[in-house]
C-alpha cells in the first residue's frame, strides 16, 4: 500500500504583506514522481523550503509520514532523521554551494550527520565519478560554469541517498546540453521507492520527470493531473501564465500572434 | 570582466578597474598554487610548522648577516617553488620598502654615531647606526613577508585555512573565513555588474557629489543583497543538517618527503638560531 510521503492541509504562508500560499492542500505519495507548475511568484519554492522543513505555516499544518512537521518538533535525533531523508537542491546554485571546495561541499552533509571520516572520504570520492565531476574536486564554486555547479549541487545531496528529493528549478539558466544531462538524471529518479518533487514552469520538462502535475496560481493549487491532461488544457496554462501569446512564423509562413508553446519536435 | 577605458577615469572606472584587479590577482595566485614546486608539493600543516619558526628568528635576529642569509634562503625557496621574482618585487618587496622605508627613514638622520655623509643643500647628517637601524627594520620586514607571501601563494587557500588547525586556531573561524573567501568572489562578481550596468548607462562624469552618492547608493544595495544571500545561505546549511556545530573532514596526508623538507627547515632554522645568537 502507498504511503503519504506529504500532507499539506490548508496551509497558509505570508511574506510581510505578500501572501506566498494561500489555504493549500496538496498529498504526496511516496514513490510519486511530481511537478508542481506554475509562474514566478505563485508558491512553489516556498512550498518546497515548508516540506524541506525550512519555513512553517502561519496556519493550517503538514504531516511527514503521518508526523507533524512543525518547528518544535525539527531538532536535535528527529531532525537529523529528517535531514537524512529529505534533500532540497536549491534553484540558485550560488546558494548551496558554501563551502570552498567541491569535495568540502559534497563532504558537507554527511559531516553533519556525524559519518566516520573514512566512509566520508570513500562516499565522496564514488559520488564525484557518478556525477563524472571528479575533474572539479579541488575546484572553488565560483571557477564552476553553472551547469557544473548544478551537478555539484545535486551529488551535495544525493550522497545522503535522500527518500524525498526537492528539486526547485533545476534547468533553470542551463544550456541546452547541461538540461539534457539534468533532465537524465531526473528520468533515472523513476521507479523505486524515491519521491521526487520539481518545481518549475518548463512545460518542456514535465513529460519526461513527472507522472502527476499540480499547477500553482497565487498560492494555491487550481488543477492537478497527468503531464498530457495539464498540457492539453491550453486556457488553463493560458491563465496560469505558463504560456503565452507572441509573434512568429510557422516554416516560411507569415508572422502572426496566438499563444502556444514550444513542444518537442517529434 | 569589463575593464574602463584608459580616457575615462572617474569614480566608477577606477571602481570597476579594482574590482578586475582583485579578481586577477586571486585567479594569479591560484595558478601559482598549482604549479609543481617545491613548497606546492609540501604538506601545508608541515609547511606553517616550518616557515613560522622562520619568520619569528628573522623578527627577533640580531645580527644583519643572519636576516639576509635568511632573505637569501627565501629567494632559493621561491625560485624552487616556481614563484616568479617579479611576483615577490610586485606584491612584496616595493610595499614593504615603501612602508617601512617611509617608517625608517627619520631613523637615518636622527640615531647619533658615526657620520657617514651629509646630504648636500639640507646638510642633514646620515650616521652609520642610522644606517643599520634602518637596515634591520627593512630586512626583518622584507624576509617576514616574504616567507609568509611564500605560503599563501604556493598554497590553495582552502588548505591554508585548514593547515591552521596545526595552530589551535577555532574550527569555526576556519569555516567562517572559508565561506568568506567563497564568497568574496560572488559578492566582488555583482559589485562588477552594478557598477558596469550604471556606466552602460552613464554619458560623460558625475561630479563629486555625484561620485558620492552613487558609491553609497551601491554600497547599500550590494549589503542588502548580502544579507539576503546570507539567510539563503543559512537555510541551505539547515537543509543539510547544520545545527550550529561546525566539523570539518582533513585530507592531508604526509609522505617521507614532507617530513624531510620540514628537517632541512629545521635544520636552516637552527642554523640560524645558532649563528645569531
Amino acid at each position: 500500500m502507498t504511503v503519504p510521503v506529504y500532507e499539506v492541509r490548508d496551509v497558509t504562508y505570508r511574506y510581510h504583506e505578500v501572501t506566498a500560499l494561500n489555504g493549500l492542500n496538496l498529498t504526496i505519495m511516496q514513490g510519486q514522481r511530481i511537478a508542481l507548475l506554475g509562474a514566478n511568484g505563485s508558491g512553489k519554492s516556498t512550498l518546497l523550503s515548508m516540506l524541506d522543513g525550512l519555513c512553517f505555516p502561519e496556519k493550517g499544518s503538514i504531516a511527514f509520514q503521518g508526523e507533524p512537521l512543525t518547528e518544535s518538533r525539527l531538532n536535535g535525533e528527529v531532525e537529523y532523521a529528517f535531514r537524512r531523508r529529505v534533500a532540497l537542491v536549491f534553484q540558485n546554485p550560488d546558494v548551496q554551494l558554501f563551502n570552498p571546495t567541491v569535495f568540502d561541499e559534497i563532504a558537507f552533509g554527511p559531516l553533519q550527520l556525524q559519518w566516520p571520516g573514512e566512509e566520508i572520504r570513500s562516499r565522496v570520492n564514488e559520488m564525484l565519478e557518478q556525477m563524472e565531476i571528479v575533474h572539479l574536486k579541488e575546484r572553488s564554486p565560483h571557477q564552476l560554469s553553472t551547469g557544473e555547479k548544478k551537478r555539484v549541487a545535486l551529488a551535495s545531496v544525493l550522497i545522503l541517498d535522500p527518500e524525498v528529493l526537492l528539486l526547485d528549478e533545476p534547468t533553470a539558466a542551463l544550456d541546452p546540453k547541461s538540461e539534457s544531462q539534468m533532465i537524465d538524471f531526473l528520468v533515472g529518479c523513476s521507479g523505486g521507492r524515491k519521491t521526487v518533487v520539481t518545481a518549475t514552469h518548463d512545460l518542456d520538462l514535465i513529460e519526461d520527470i513527472a507522472d502527476h502535475c499540480h499547477v500553482f496560481q497565487r498560492g494555491q493549487v487550481v488543477a492537478s493531473g497527468t503531464p498530457s491532461e495539464i498540457l492539453n488544457d491550453q486556457q488553463l496554462l493560458l491563465s496560469t501564465n505558463l504560456i503565452h501569446a507572441h509573434r512568429h512564423a510557422h516554416g516560411s509562413g507569415e508572422m502572426h500572434s496566438h499563444p502556444h508553446r514550444h513542444g518537442h519536435g517529434h | 570582466m569589463i575593464r574602463a577605458g584608459r580616457k575615462s577615469r572617474g569614480a566608477v572606472e577606477r571602481t570597476l578597474e579594482s574590482f578586475v584587479d582583485a579578481m586577477e590577482h586571486a585567479f594569479y595566485s591560484e595558478q601559482i598554487a598549482k604549479e609543481k614546486g617545491l613548497l606546492q608539493k609540501f604538506d601545508p600543516r608541515l609547511k606553517i610548522l616550518a616557515i613560522l619558526p622562520l619568520i619569528v628568528i628573522a623578527a627577533l635576529a640580531r645580527r644583519l648577516s643572519v636576516i639576509a642569509a635568511l632573505f637569501v634562503f627565501a629567494l632559493v625557496v621561491a625560485m624552487l617553488s616556481k614563484v616568479p621574482l617579479s611576483t615577490l618585487a610586485k606584491r612584496v618587496w616595493l610595499g614593504v620598502l615603501a612602508f617601512t622605508g617611509i617608517i625608517s627613514f627619520p631613523a637615518l638622520f636622527l640615531t647619533p654615531g658615526r657620520v657617514v655623509f651629509s646630504l648636500p643643500l639640507v646638510g642633514w647628517i646620515v650616521t652609520e647606526q642610522g644606517l643599520r637601524a634602518a637596515a634591520y627594520l627593512i630586512l626583518r620586514a622584507e624576509t617576514a613577508a616574504t616567507f609568509s607571501v611564500l605560503f599563501v601563494l604556493c598554497t590553495p587557500w582552502n588548505k591554508v585555512l585548514k593547515a591552521l588547525r596545526v595552530l589551535r586556531v577555532p574550527l569555526v573561524l576556519v569555516v567562517i573565513l572559508g565561506m568568506t573567501y567563497r564568497y568574496i568572489f560572488l559578492l566582488l562578481r555583482n559589485a562588477h555588474d552594478m557598477f558596469t550596468s550604471r556606466r552602460s548607462r552613464m554619458v560623460g562624469r558625475l561630479d563629486g557629489r555625484q561620485q558620492r552618492r552613487a558609491a553609497t547608493a551601491s554600497a547599500g544595495v550590494l549589503m542588502s543583497k548580502t544579507m539576503q544571500l546570507s539567510a539563503d545561505v543559512y537555510m541551505a546549511m539547515r537543509s543539510r543538517g547544520f545545527q550550529g556545530e561546525v566539523y570539518a573532514l582533513d585530507d592531508f596526508r604526509t609522505a617521507w618527503f614532507d617530513w624531510a623538507i620540514l628537517g632541512l627547515f629545521i635544520m636552516v632554522a637552527a642554523a640560524a638560531l645558532w649563528w645569531g645568537r
